[in-house]
């Protein structure tokens, strides 16, 4: 049963999702079972096939859609259960402060919550303390900037620093993308980097573990 | 037979599409300025989204000069429009790939040598701001990319500014090395990028830039830069049309502060690679969206412009080559005016310098190519074959003699024409190390003389530096 809901993420198949998952749940298997084993298992495959070059954008987004269908339907027994929520962990994304390039943002963003992680997209051009806010607020574990210029790379480093102000650098932790940016350029900066969408995840799901 | 070229239908197709949706959905603009303009010039507006009604675009797109000249330092005009083909070296690259093949972050003097190599080679008319130096501060980044470039050729180039404030260091620099107001007005040394953030916006910097560039005059290149299903349909007549629809608000919003105002129809239409997630500028499929726009760039009756000549190879290698190859053949044949892109490699991110010496030797054959068979009586040599009637020699000829260097296009030692064991016994050298022996003697001449930038606008450089304390 779980196989075919993997298949079936895998597969983007949005007309069948939604009976799968119901009939998994009929049979006694548990919401989280299904969430991992089913759901999570036919993204992991779909990240695969995309960096093999199998598989194109449209339709990891397609198997993203495919598997958020699913989850729709288990969601409230996830909460019910570990009261902690569904989510992998929470990422508050968005292009620092003069950076209108939203694609690459917008694609990462895309793959994480693929992945099974909350995504907080908070937009383009967005100023420092704004970051600070959103993070704060909402808890997030990883706070994501995306940078196209070099003019505006700069800026991450005046985010960080505001993370260490604001004491939450280290249990937040900074994620930073983008064509100009170098992991040396992170390094310095105190940040994690990873050069495209389905790398970032493999970096989220890395420092979770640790 | 031409490729990609539509048929009149489908030009005004798109034409009464464009016009529909700049009616009925209309373009954002981030700049109340802005909106307050097309306002009182008969749009309307929902917030920052302006809606046009079809003769207001109708009799923008009328008003725009059909050609114009940009002139080099010593007053050699170039025509900008007609059936003119010119070549600028790529703009705003942030890495440099080095002799040895490693790939950095470029710096001043980066520019400083792209510039001067542009100006030495024959077949690239126009010099551009090809590379971002990391090391200046940003405040006078646009300036000192103008300066670098005064400093550095004698050419015509390509310019932008990256916030509103530049355009006017950029302008003061212009004014003072052209020698005042009326002369940059009537010999304009060079054309500035503004683009639109696709999909049917102008940012607040762009915004700025339009309007500040056409009250100072400036002759202004409308960038729209739909990315091929990413930010754009997924189709090309779709992406056409949108590209259409963002270059007619431009260029509203220009004759609106200033009819008759110069500007060039032009673009940097992007294929986003599904599968790697990154932006072509030169696929064949950006190729065929330049070709369309061209047409409908000529139907307004504006010059026209686009990104080609340019490639996603890494190294100068073959895919550097054939991709540069075959986008610069095919815009040149698409009638294009400005076609912007030599040297650039990776998604425009990277200069070469060695790139650009082998895309001089690619536009050269263009060019060639564009000039065609040249059929007067003398080249027909209908008598002197006659004379020499079968198996006898014409290398000897006078006729020979005469055209020997006029006919052909006369490459340099890049392309490789030496049988082989001469090449063997010279080491079976690649086009790039080769290119890269042009480079170094090029770069030897200029070195240590650079052009001098009138006193005025060495002032004016000064002044902007001394204004940001750096
Ligand atoms: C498309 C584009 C535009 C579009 C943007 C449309 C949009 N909605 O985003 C438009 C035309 C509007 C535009 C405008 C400008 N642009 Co632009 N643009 C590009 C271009 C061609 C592609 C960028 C892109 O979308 N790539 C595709 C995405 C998928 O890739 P990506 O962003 O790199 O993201 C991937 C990774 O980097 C990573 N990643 C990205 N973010 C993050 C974040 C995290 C947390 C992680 C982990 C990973 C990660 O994962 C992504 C997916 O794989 C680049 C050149 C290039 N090819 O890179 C120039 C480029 C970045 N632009 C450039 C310039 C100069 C400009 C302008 C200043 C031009 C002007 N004079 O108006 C303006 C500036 C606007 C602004 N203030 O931001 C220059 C930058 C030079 C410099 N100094 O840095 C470049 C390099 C092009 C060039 N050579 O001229 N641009």
């Amino acid at each position: 049963m779980l196989d075919k809901i993997t298949d079936s993420v895998y597969k983007y198949e949005m007309a069948e999702i939604e009976g799968l998952v119901k009939t998994a749940l009929d049979s006694g298997i548990t919401a989280k079972d299904i969430l991992i084993d089913g759901l999570m298992k036919g993204m992991e495959a779909v990240g695969e096939s995309f960096k093999e070059g199998d598989y194109f954008v449209p339709e990891v987004l397609m198997s993203a859609k495919t598997m958020a269908a699913g989850l729709e339907i288990i969601k409230p027994m996830l909460l019910d259960t570990s009261g902690a929520g569904f989510s992998r962990g929470k990422a508050v994304i968005g292009t620092v402060q003069g950076d209108l390039h939203d694609i690459g943002k917008k694609l990462v963003g895309m793959f994480m919550e693929g992945a099974g992680y909350e995504v907080i997209d908070i937009g383009i051009d967005v100023p420092a303390d704004k970051f600070i806010e959103e993070a704060k607020t909402r808890d997030a574990d990883f706070l994501c900037m995306s940078a196209m210029l070099t003019t505006t790379m700069k800026q991450m480093k005046v985010v960080i620093d505001k993370m260490k102000e604001a004491g939450i650098y280290g249990r937040c932790k900074p994620v930073v993308g983008g064509a100009p940016l170098t992991h040396k350029f992170a390094e310095e900066i105190g940040a994690h980097y990873s050069f495209d969408a389905a790398s970032a995840v493999d970096l989220l799901n890395g420092l979770l573990a640790n | 037979m031409s490729f990609g070229q539509l048929p009149e239908k489908n030009i005004h197709e798109i034409h009464e599409n464009a016009l529909n949706l700049l009616e009925s959905t209309g373009v954002l603009f981030n700049d109340p300025e802005a909106v307050e303009i097309l306002t009182s010039h008969g749009a309307s507006a929902d917030g920052s989204i302006i809606r046009f009604p079809r003769n207001m675009v109708e009799e923008a797109a009328k008003k725009v000069p059909s050609e114009f000249d940009l002139y080099g330092a010593d007053g050699n005009a170039l025509r900008i429009g007609g059936n003119e083909t010119h070549f600028a070296a790529g703009s705003c690259g942030i890495r440099i790939r080095g002799k040895e093949g490693a790939i950095k972050q470029s710096v001043g003097v980066d520019l400083r040598d792209i510039v001067r190599l542009t100006d030495g080679l024959d077949n690239i008319a126009l010099a551009s701001s090809s590379v971002v130096p990391h090391e200046i501060p940003e405040a006078i980044g646009d300036s000192y990319r103008v300066a670098q470039l005064l400093q550095n050729t004698r050419k015509p180039f390509v310019t932008g500014a990256f916030s509103a404030q530049g355009l006017f260091d950029i302008y003061e620099l212009l004014e003072a090395a052209c020698g005042g107001k009326d002369a940059l007005a009537r010999k304009p040394r060079a054309v500035l990028d503004v683009c639109s953030l696709s999909p049917l916006k102008w940012t607040d910097v762009s915004c700025r830039n339009l309007i500040d560039g056409a009250r100072l005059n400036l002759p202004l290149e409308l960038i729209s830069a739909p990315l091929i299903g990413a930010t754009a349909p997924m189709t090309l007549y779709g992406c056409v049309l949108m590209h259409t629809v963002e270059i007619l608000s431009g260029i509203v919003l220009i004759q609106c502060v200033n009819p008759g105002n110069r500007v060039v129809y032009g673009g940097a239409p992007m294929y986003f690679d599904m599968r790697r997630s990154t932006t072509s500028l030169n696929s064949v499929e950006t190729s065929l969206v330049g070709a369309a726009y061209a047409q409908m760039g000529r139907f307004y009756g504006l010059p026209t412009h686009i990104y080609a000549c340019l490639s996603d190879a890494k190294s100068n290698d073959a895919q550097a080559g054939l991709e540069s190859g075959i986008s610069a053949l095919m815009a040149a044949q698409s009638g294009f005016n400005i076609i912007s892109g030599a040297g650039m490699l990776e998604f425009c991110n990277t200069f070469s310098l060695e790139k650009l010496v082998i895309d001089n030797e690619i536009i050269g054959m263009v060019k060639r190519l564009a000039k065609g068979v040249s059929c007067g009586e003398e080249e027909m040599a209908a008598g002197l074959i006659g004379e020499m009637g079968p198996g006898s020699d014409y290398l000897s000829t006078g006729h020979t003699f005469k055209w020997f260097r006029k006919e052909p296009y006369l490459p340099s030692d890049v392309i490789d024409r030496k049988n082989l064991e001469l090449w063997q016994s010279e080491g079976c050298r690649t086009a790039e190390q080769k290119a890269s022996d042009i480079v170094s003697k090029k770069l030897a001449q200029v070195n240590g003389k650079p052009q001098e930038i009138k006193d005025a606008a060495e002032a004016v450089w000064e002044k902007i530096r001394m204004r940001e304390g750096s």
